[in-house]
């Protein structure tokens, strides 16, 4: 989100807040929602796919809605309500009307480019629809909810893949006529779609639990392409976003405290992000200044990156909630004052919150639990360690398929698994510490700096753009040569 | 969550009458805030504080560059920012002899290393006086060619206490078209009409004072500077880490050497050959530049340039100049400095073609260190001239 997109969204607020009412304000949301997918998609280099992606996006979040959709034994396809025609109706209308600035001056489109002529929209539109419709009703309950599953984890993958992408991205090339040679994993950014593929694999997965409550198509495309959350999150979880939107059009849009915590995380979250973050980035580390500089000034880029990434994601986060609560919806907290937590496990707990719980209601708890029930069953440093290892690792993963992001997730797995055996062992200790303020403020006082410096040297791996760059960095972080 | 207890849970409930009044006193306090601004004019005060030479090391030569994310440096025109952030505002040694260089992106050293410039070679020559003073150079120049850009860094640079300046010029810097043009003037308004008219100059200022109206005073008048200035002190950690500060491509095109039949013009000014006069070039910039020096020596170089042997190089000695108007200039430059009592002397063939780079002025390394070869001697004959 640029400062332009934050203006405009706090302006459309302020319009919704005092002329939306009632159920127009679910509505609102969506049309706002379908047209940030295409005006916050940057330009890609490959003709039209700047306007493809925002419509596989909106096709996917349908393909999502219609695999966890609860239908009866006997009906083969979802059980499709006026209102939820009403909303594929509304949507393709308005995918229409995007396409339809085609004919506008560049400076009216809401598009990163020309978008494409009518009539292949409503030809990629017709067939995407058919394909959702033809597997619903081909493939049954569970195996549809599992082949959804497989096909998104696939898709995240090819995407995070730079080789697959460039691969993927040379054939788009070739087939628009362009020159694949020129083909990089770059051409194929996709607006939010990490965020989007995990939002849909947790409603996917709930249905399987069948803890996911029944969505209507407004609600699940309403939670899934909510405006605010496409770029940077958080990952809202669909039965609490449903308890908001659901209270929508009852609720009190325009009070004083609604506008003064919202119009308040906007202006934080604008200090953190274009403020703060964008000018300690002029000196944060990365894989130029990695070659560039050496020992003590090394460990000040370090530095510098930790708190950029911090200022820049939670400051992103803040204008996300913020923007939130000026259009009714509370979205969940993304950040807790992380590199103050003195232990690794409380850091998880408070950096990039929703992702973690992601990954905790996800990976970690599910796997855990097997490997308690299996027989014989593991020793529990064994379940702790394959349930961290397995969780950062997927955590990793989620940022892109490379050794840099698997070490970093490797690394916190690590981490996070010492920090757990050596807490286990000296609980009692520690608890011991209570009637001993002074030495328990020491301790606190120590592991705040440790795990900070657990961190922050974790970001290494994270920061750079291949593993060999980042040893280089390790080596000379610690006096080497 | 704890920390935003503060913004969710208010002593006293919001109300609108908060919000009103809030967004009152910001929009008043703003206001308040940029009509103070613009009356106390701070920038030059704010230009002086600097994490160079403190936090960090101080620039090698003055900020300038056009590609911030890769050169850690960028190019601003306020004249004690730029100074606050050069090794030049660390006080003198008892030992030193601070001479100064002033000139263009040659002397700056376009496509050098800051240890490859003019000045980091002449610093290695290891020059002393009899007396025992070390011969300390700093590199005063800037990618800019006017004089009147020279004069006003003169000027400012005399509170640091020069021993000497060396001035390299090349005609290039000379056209009166030029003068106020140059970036640096014209983003220094007051400071260059001041000059003007201090030095009884014949150039028109109300250019000038055109851009120092109330809006332009104000912090939304001055953003760019403001934010120009604080880029400045978070790329010097990077000068600091690196000790880069201009990005040096692997690839460069290589000055011209072949040209248009008949292609005799100078620049704009001068389309066609014509018999120059006095008038027509800025000498007295260069008279003003030596009131500025007082009794510190200055010495005038007229700096190496590129001399093609190309096609139609009997009309053209390089990309800036055609042979009948940089003769004319050298012809005029010689007598000014006899006529003016100057300290002058010509280099502008010392060096060859095969040590210049991008431009008819820049050179390459081997270049510089032959200019070195060249200059020192005259520095020091000037000096013990001077202590005679």
């Amino acid at each position: 989100m640029t400062l332009i997109h934050i203006a405009v969204f706090s302006t459309l607020a302020l319009l919704y807040a005092v002329l939306v009412r009632g159920r127009g304000r679910a509505w609102a949301l969506l049309a706002i929602s379908v047209v940030a997918v295409y005006w916050l998609q940057p330009f890609v280099d490959v003709r039209y796919l700047d306007f493809a992606f925002p419509t596989a996006t909106l096709l996917i979040a349908i393909g999502g809605w219609a695999a966890t959709k609860p239908r009866d034994a006997d009906t083969p396809s979802p059980i499709f309500t006026r209102d939820d025609l009403k909303t594929l109706i509304v949507v393709l209308g308005l995918v229409l009307a995007v396409a339809a600035t085609r004919y506008l001056a560049p400076a009216l489109r809401p598009t990163a480019s020309r978008p494409p002529p009518i009539e292949t929209v409503i030809l990629g539109l017709a067939l995407g629809l058919a394909l959702i419709y033809g597997l619903a009703r081909a493939i049954k309950g569970r195996q549809l909810v599992q082949a959804a599953i497989f096909a998104i984890i696939i898709t995240f993958a090819i995407f995070k893949t730079d080789a697959l992408a460039s691969w993927l991205a040379a054939l788009l090339r070739q087939n628009a006529g362009a020159d694949p040679n020129l083909a990089t994993p770059a051409d194929l950014t996709w607006l939010g779609f990490s965020y989007i593929a995990f939002r849909i694999l947790h409603t996917l997965r709930d249905r399987q639990t069948g803890q996911l409550p029944d969505l209507s198509l407004l609600e699940y495309l309403n939670y899934i392409i909510f405006f605010p959350a496409l770029t940077a999150g958080p990952i809202d979880r669909a039965e609490r976003f449903q308890e908001d939107h659901r209270a929508l059009a009852a609720a009190a849009i325009f009070t004083p405290p609604r506008w003064v915590e919202g119009g308040g995380r906007i202006a934080v979250g604008l200090m953190k992000k274009f403020v703060i973050a964008d000018s300690i980035a002029l000196f944060a580390l990365n894989g130029v200044n990695a070659h560039q500089a050496e020992g003590g000034a090394l460990w000040l880029l370090l530095y510098a990156y930790t708190f950029r990434l911090f200022f820049d994601f939670s400051g992103y986060s803040d204008i996300a909630i913020g923007i939130g609560i000026l259009f009714g919806i509370k979205l969940p907290e993304n950040f807790d004052r992380p590199y103050l937590k003195n232990n690794l496990q409380s850091f998880w707990q408070s950096w990039h919150i929703t992702l973690s719980n992601w990954a905790r209601f996800y990976i970690y708890s599910p796997l855990t639990r097997a490997l308690l029930r299996r027989k014989p069953r593991p020793s529990n440093a064994a379940i702790q360690f394959a349930g961290h290892m397995s969780t950062m690792l997927v955590i990793g993963l989620w940022h892109g398929v490379t050794w840099t992001f698997i070490i970093w997730g490797l690394w916190h797995g690590v981490g996070l698994f010492i920090h757990k055996m050596w807490s286990d062992r000296t609980r009692r200790w520690y608890n011991g510490l209570k009637d001993k303020p002074a030495q328990k403020r020491l301790w606190h006082g120590a592991g705040v700096v440790l795990t900070f410096h657990f961190v922050a040297l974790g970001w290494v791996w994270f920061a750079l753009p291949d593993a060999q760059t980042a040893l280089s960095v390790f080596v000379k972080l610690f006096g080497g040569a | 969550m704890s920390g935003w207890k503060w913004l969710t849970q208010p002593q006293h409930p919001y109300t609108w009458g908060f919000v009103v009044r809030v967004l009152l006193k910001a929009a008043l306090l703003f206001a308040l805030v940029n009509v103070l601004y613009a009356a106390l004019s701070p920038l030059d005060a704010i230009g002086r504080l600097s994490v160079y030479n403190w936090l960090v090391a101080g620039r090698v030569r003055l900020p300038y560059g056009e590609d911030p994310a890769r050169a850690y440096n960028l190019s601003v025109d306020n004249i004690p920012t730029m100074f606050a952030t050069h090794v030049i505002s660390q006080p003198k040694a008892d030992d030193e002899f601070r001479v100064i260089l002033l000139g263009d992106s040659s002397t700056w050293g376009f496509l050098l290393p800051p240890d490859q410039t003019l000045s980091a070679f002449l610093n290695a020559q290891g020059l002393q006086l009899d007396d025992g003073r070390r011969l300390v150079f700093y590199n005063l120049g800037h990618p800019i060619m006017a004089l009147m850009k020279d004069a006003l860094l003169l000027e400012y640079a005399m509170q640091y206490q020069p021993d000497m300046v060396v001035w390299l010029v090349t005609a290039q810097s000379f056209p009166r078209s030029r003068q106020l043009e140059a970036p640096m003037v014209a983003r220094n308004p007051a400071r260059a009409a001041a000059f003007i008219r201090r030095y009884g100059l014949a150039y028109d200022t109300a250019t000038l004072e055109a851009e120092t109206d109330f809006m332009a005073q104000t912090i939304i008048g001055q953003r760019r500077p403001l934010a120009d200035w604080l880029r400045l002190q978070l790329y010097g950690f990077m000068w600091d880490a690196t000790g880069i500060d201009q990005y040096l491509p692997e690839r460069y095109t290589l000055r011209q050497s072949d040209f248009e039949a008949g292609d005799v013009a100078w620049g704009e000014d001068f389309p066609q050959p014509q018999t120059l006069t006095v008038d027509d070039l800025a000498f007295d910039v260069l008279a003003a530049g030596h009131q500025v020096a007082g009794d510190v020596p200055l010495l005038l170089v007229n700096e190496p340039m590129f001399i093609s042997a190309g096609e139609n190089s009997d009309i053209r000695y390089n990309f800036f100049y055609p042979r009948w108007a940089y003769d004319q200039y050298r012809d005029l430059m010689t007598a000014q400095a006899e006529e003016n009592g100057w300290h002058y002397v010509d280099l502008w063939r010392i060096i060859a073609p095969e040590a210049f780079t991008d431009s008819p002025v820049h050179m390459t390394p081997q270049g510089t260190e032959q200019l070195v070869q060249a200059l020192a001697p005259h520095i020091m004959a000037l000096l013990q001239g001077d202590s005679e």
